[in-house]
């Protein structure tokens, strides 16, 4: 079994805080793995150290082999492109078009194309969240579930191994949450991503999980497919199924 | 009196500590100035926002502060006779000090704020992380775009407001008097030398690069939440225009220095 992302006797204190404890996790190659928690337990802090968007204090986090925590720019810039992130809200940029917001994810990397591939490029990954309509809208003409459709057309485009969900159906109607949880099912079978799935949504764990973590105390004290945390002893983790 | 040299100890503590990250935050965006791929269409782009943004209001405040500077000295000088240094003396006030203060006062209002509540705003929806992850440099593309489209942005408004203050000083005098506008002109440059309008430039480009610094700065380390929106965008001009008064309190120490006073 391939990992890809291994962490190990991870830390993290803002000040006084200290918000990740001793965290190690391990995710195999298209696997989607589901982490639960309390508000505020730093399940979003995780993803973001695990891209170095937040500087972990002590640990180690190996991304597709790479020790993340040593490399310099350059290096991190490399794996970045191989790590999509989904971000809570989308993270789109207002002052863009959605054509341009997936353009500019991709200039750096691929300055070689003509604009008829970028178009093609853009399309494709429009086409894999069914929004190929929405090309020259702006963001503030989107809806939350459209936002975050985008938001994933725009991390798929750079074809990532890894991809990253901040709470992807926070927010949003019961059926729109379906789709997005249907579309994160769809993106692991057609492009065999492994994903780390940060979310309160019991009915997206339910769907898109190959196993499930419950941090607890800046730990993963619980771990588990569905099913087995649906029957556990503890009333805590059942609390989480209710 | 424990309570009071506390709180003085604390309020001493955040300034230095805000100078030092200031600083540091300065250093990184210069470099980011000498760090290619430059991003030259951003940088248009946004010349062209704040320039466009701006215009209207440094051209009406421009003319405004050179007819009413004109009317409240004109009965002064009448009383002395010497109406005819009219024109050279506020020549010398709007180029040495009235056009780049003003001027600059209105961009920390209009441009420092607009930038801080956009950075700000772009940083509670997780939009410069998103731009991070992506391998695009906020730093580069959102921070050192803005901070060089000020610097060079300021001067250009500047030397508008100037032109503009001239003329509605010229109209608050021809309302009064016959003056050909070339005479005007001639009387307002004859008072003027390289000593006025060199050193009242080059501060023109400090004052740019600050409000575009200060603005991006206060965005950017905006907090997470949507309240610190509205904070980044007030403590933008409030720190700005305090930064615009010392420097203009530097630059005229340096100007008496080289002997223009």
């Amino acid at each position: 079994m391939e990992i890809v992302i291994d962490i190990k006797h991870l830390k993290k204190a803002f000040k006084r805080n200290e918000v990740l404890k001793d965290v190690n996790l391990q995710l195999a190659k298209g696997e989607n793995l589901v982490i639960l928690g309390k508000s505020g337990t730093g399940k979003s802090v995780l993803p973001k150290c695990i891209v170095r968007l937040i500087e972990a204090d002590r640990g180690e986090i190996h991304v597709l082999g790479k020790d993340i925590l040593k490399l310099e720019a350059t290096e991190l810039d490399e794996v970045r492109k191989k790590v999509g992130y989904l971000f809570q809200g989308g993270a789109l940029y207002d002052s863009m078009t959605v054509k341009q917001n997936l353009v500019f994810q991709i200039r750096r990397t691929q300055l070689e194309k003509n604009k008829a591939e970028l178009r093609d490029l853009v399309e494709e990954a429009l086409a894999n969240v069914g929004l190929k309509d929405a090309m020259q809208k702006m963001p503030a003409e989107l809806s939350g579930g459209m936002k975050k459709r985008i938001g994933l057309a725009r991390t798929l485009i750079l074809k990532p191994s890894i991809i990253l969900y901040d709470e992807p159906t926070t927010g949003l109607d019961p059926v729109t949450a379906g789709e997005i949880s249907e579309l994160i099912l769809d993106v692991q079978q057609k492009y065999n991503t492994s994903s780390i799935i940060i979310t309160h949504d019991m009915k997206c764990a339910r769907m898109t999980s190959n196993s499930i973590r419950i941090m607890k105390n800046g730990k993963f004290e619980v771990v588990g497919s569905y099913d087995e945390l649906r029957h556990s002893d503890d009333p805590e983790v059942r609390a989480y199924f209710s | 009196m424990k309570d009071l040299i506390n709180t003085i100890q604390h309020l001493l503590e955040a300034f230095f500590q805000e100078v030092g990250d200031i600083l540091l935050f300065t250093g990184d965006v210069v470099r980011q100035f000498f760090t290619a791929p430059f991003e030259w269409k951003e940088l248009v782009r946004q010349a062209y926002y704040i320039g466009n943004k701006t215009l209207p209001l440094i051209g009406i405040t421009g003319f405004i502060m050179g007819l009413v500077l004109t009317m409240q000295s004109r009965p002064v000088m009448e009383s002395f006779g010497a109406e005819s240094l009219l024109p050279g003396m506020i020549a010398v006030s709007i180029i040495r000090e009235i056009g780049p203060v003003i001027t600059a006062l209105l961009c920390a209002g209009k441009i420092s704020s607009g930038i801080g509540a956009e950075l700000g705003a772009m940083k509670v929806t997780e939009q410069l992380d998103a731009m991070e992850v992506s391998g695009a440099k906020p730093l580069n593309y959102v921070v050192a775009t803005r901070v060089l489209a000020t610097t060079f942005l300021v001067p250009v408004l500047v030397i508008m407001a100037d032109v503009v203050g001239l003329f509605g000083s010229y109209m608050a005098i021809a309302m009064n008097e016959d003056l050909s506008f070339m005479l005007f002109l001639s009387l307002a440059f004859d008072s003027l030398s390289f000593v006025d309008i060199i050193p009242a430039t080059v501060k023109t480009f400090i004052f740019g690069f600050f409000i575009g610094l200060i603005g991006c700065y206060k965005g950017y380390t905006a907090d997470r939440g949507t309240e610190s929106v509205g904070r980044s965008a007030n403590s933008a001009v409030v720190t700005a225009s305090l930064v615009i008064f010392i420097i203009d309190l530097l630059a005229v120490q340096f100007t008496s220095l080289l002997g223009a006073s």
